[in-house]
């Protein structure tokens, strides 16, 4: 049998039928719901007079809208307040299970469905939310589609889709003491463009990712979109496996060791072909910050600003010079000159626990600088801002004048009431540093946890390997 | 949704590479629960200026300039549409009256989703997209034709560009279809796939685990 890549078995295993020449009906195990981007596929099912095809295979949560203080006070803003009722309605017409904005259990999608066993290796996963590639940590096939997708997977529990070519990403050797995932996934970007990976799957393999917790393998793939794949993916083995043991909605017993003995497959066969292939080794990453609008313009902390007039294609030459008036930066500047008004530590790429417990070892017993407006900390989720608060991270946060939030979105896309104000820069831990991202024209700088919380206290990028020694 | 055969409209020029969905509509629009009505909100950072507390066009945007008022051409530099899976950005650009785009690369899921939406993507080469800049900066309210069954650009000169296409997102376009319906049609085949995944892994579904 000829040998096959991660992607290859979890696409066949989900062919429904094929037509020739055109597209493949793949079946969908699971689709995440939240409440921006599921309105209207709920409204189309109304308009046809259609059910949702299997209501099991769907798990529902606000988490763009939602605030961060004072939850039980409700949504003030009334348009955010009709979104997330509109779910709560349509989950309940439906007949779609919903963790409410009170539930313990509500947070970002990304966050909640891995920690409560909702996403299994094996599986399709889908959500209205670019950032579905986050489950592909698991060995599972996941990405983001559309609304009218959305309603299409409600209809039929199906999608028409096209196989992407396969692209592995290699990272040799192992990361130095205070580089992460993070600084990985950005390097690799770097690396790529974010045009790299269109068309691509993408499976992260190597020592490097091989030894990642699942945490940090679903920063690595979460940031997949911005390498341009829909999906990115990492092979099951036995961190996979320990991490989903005795997780609420994965299986048990008989069945559990069933589905153990079908993951352990779930990784590319040793002579598996790939369309293409890049190297990195991890060694060479240092912690990485960006410094324009694209999340490609990213250099490593001891660079400086690059020069426009120094790039030959004119394309990207543009490109900078925009960036770069927008960012309201000048080229050969130190990245570690750059001072922050605000600092967001959260979203679905880096707001779970060893996030959290990184950034709070760098912040413990020092002081946010005072021209930093804000230094803001929200928790992936309910139980992620409950483990957090058993650890005591909440009160080294608290102490070193850091807001301790409730989980959700928040500042990664400002849907919220947290923005980032015209003008204002930020370093932040989310995914994405487009204009006006974080709120209009504001600057986003993006960086793992532990950076975030040393730019908060040093008021200007630091490298965070050198910490210790402050 | 509305089929797309053959099109000549005038050609707007959006000259920046990485445009992203958060550019063609950012996220304050999003609330809406509904499809329709996003248009005035497109590329609403780059179009708009406040001025005294008050929204006003941006004279520099390109869209503002009165000659691109009836552009349905939208001419784009490469991976156009990358970042936030928002169906929002092509429900705006069509609501605002783009019926097709040409650049050298789409990001992949705004693609797929502006097959959902009657917008046909067209992939031209790099250099031929240059060229198109340079063409529509020389010839005010510069057009072109787009016939969609042949696959092909072509100017008022006469010059034409043939794009590829993928046959099913083709077939989709000129017939305007609605994905469920076709799909239903396979029902049985879900079904017995189902049955059969119930057998083989259990734990797929929430009743087996």
């Amino acid at each position: 049998m000829a040998a096959k890549t991660l992607y290859d078995k979890l696409w066949e295993s989900h062919v429904v039928h094929a037509e020739p020449d055109v597209a493949v009906l793949l079946y969908i195990d699971r689709q995440l719901l939240h409440e921006v981007t599921s309105p209207q596929a709920f409204s189309g099912l109304r308009a046809a007079g259609r059910k949702a095809w299997r209501i099991d295979a769907n798990i529902a949560t606000a988490d763009h809208n939602v605030p961060t203080t004072d939850r039980a006070a409700g949504i003030v803003d009334p348009t955010s307040r009709l979104q997330v009722d509109t779910l709560d309605q349509n989950c309940a017409e439906f007949g779609i299970e919903e963790f409410g904005m009170l539930d313990p259990r509500q947070g970002i999608v990304h966050v909640i469905a891995p920690e409560q066993g909702l996403t299994l290796p094996g599986m399709t996963v889908v959500c209205g939310d670019s950032h579905t590639a986050t489950h592909g940590a698991l060995g599972a096939l996941a990405f983001g589609i559309g609304t009218t997708e959305v309603e299409h997977v409600l209809a039929t529990q199906c999608l028409w889709a096209r196989k992407s070519k396969s692209l592995r990403v290699w990272v040799d050797g192992e990361l130095g003491r205070g580089v992460t995932a993070k600084d990985m996934v950005l390097a690799i970007i770097g690396k790529m463009g974010t045009a790299g990976g269109t068309g691509y799957a993408i499976e992260f393999a190597g020592p490097a990712v091989q030894a990642l917790s699942v945490e940090g393998r679903m920063t690595l793939c979460n940031m997949a979109i911005e390498a341009g794949a829909r999906s990115g993916m990492v092979g099951v083995d036995a961190i996979t496996i320990d991490y989903l043991r005795g997780r609420p909605y994965a299986p048990v017993g008989r069945i559990w060791d069933q589905a153990v003995a079908a993951w352990s497959e779930l990784h590319s066969d040793a002579d598996a072909s790939f369309d293409a292939e890049i190297r990195l080794h991890a060694a060479d990453i240092a912690p990485q910050v960006t410094w324009g609008t694209s999340p490609e313009m990213v250099a490593e902390i001891s660079a400086t600003i690059p020069d426009p007039a120094r790039e030959s294609d004119m394309v990207r030459r543009k490109g900078w010079t925009d960036a770069l008036a927008y960012m309201d930066l000048q080229p050969n500047t130190p990245l570690s000159a750059i001072a922050l008004d605000k600092v967001f530590i959260g979203s679905c790429t880096n707001a779970r626990i060893e996030d959290l417990r990184a950034a709070a070892a760098v912040a413990k017993g020092h002081q946010k600088a005072a021209s930093v407006k804000v230094a803001m900390v929200v928790p992936g989720s309910g139980l992620v801002k409950a483990q957090a608060e058993a650890e005591g991270l909440d009160k080294i946060f608290k102490e070193a004048g850091f807001e301790w939030r409730e989980p959700g979105c928040s500042m990664c896309l400002a849907m919220n009431a947290d923005r980032l104000e015209p003008g204002e820069r930020c370093a932040s831990t989310s995914n994405r540093n487009f204009e006006g991202r974080q709120g209009a024209g504001g600057r986003t700088h993006l960086v793992s946890p532990a950076m975030a919380a040393a730019a908060a206290i040093a008021g200007h990028f630091v490298d965070v390997r050198d910490w210790s020694a402050q | 949704m509305e089929a797309f055969t053959v099109l000549e409209a005038i050609v707007a020029p959006l000259d920046r590479p990485n445009v992203d969905t958060d550019a063609i509509i950012p996220k304050q629009f999003l609330k809406t629960i509904e499809r329709q009505g996003l248009g005035k909100h497109l590329f609403d950072a780059w179009r708009y200026l406040e001025q005294d507390g008050k929204q006003v066009d941006n004279p520099e945007f390109i869209l503002n300039q009165p000659i691109y008022a009836d552009a349905r051409i939208l001419l784009a530099r490469e991976n156009f549409g990358c970042g936030s899976s928002r169906e929002h950005a092509p429900w705006a650009l069509a609501d605002y009256g783009f019926r097709a785009i040409i650049a050298p690369s789409f990001a992949d899921i705004f693609a797929n989703n502006c097959v959902q939406n009657g917008i046909l993507l067209i992939r031209l080469s790099a250099d031929e997209v240059d060229h198109l800049f340079h063409e529509v900066a020389a010839n005010p309210g510069y057009r072109l034709r787009i016939d969609l069954p042949a696959q092909e650009v072509q100017t008022m000169g006469d010059s034409r560009y043939c794009f590829p296409m993928d046959a099913g997102h083709k077939h989709k376009l000129l017939n305007g279809l609605d994905d469920i319906q076709l799909t239903l049609q396979h029902e049985g085949a879900i079904r017995a796939y189902e049955a059969a995944r119930r057998q083989s892994a259990p734990w797929l579904f929430r009743d087996g685990v």
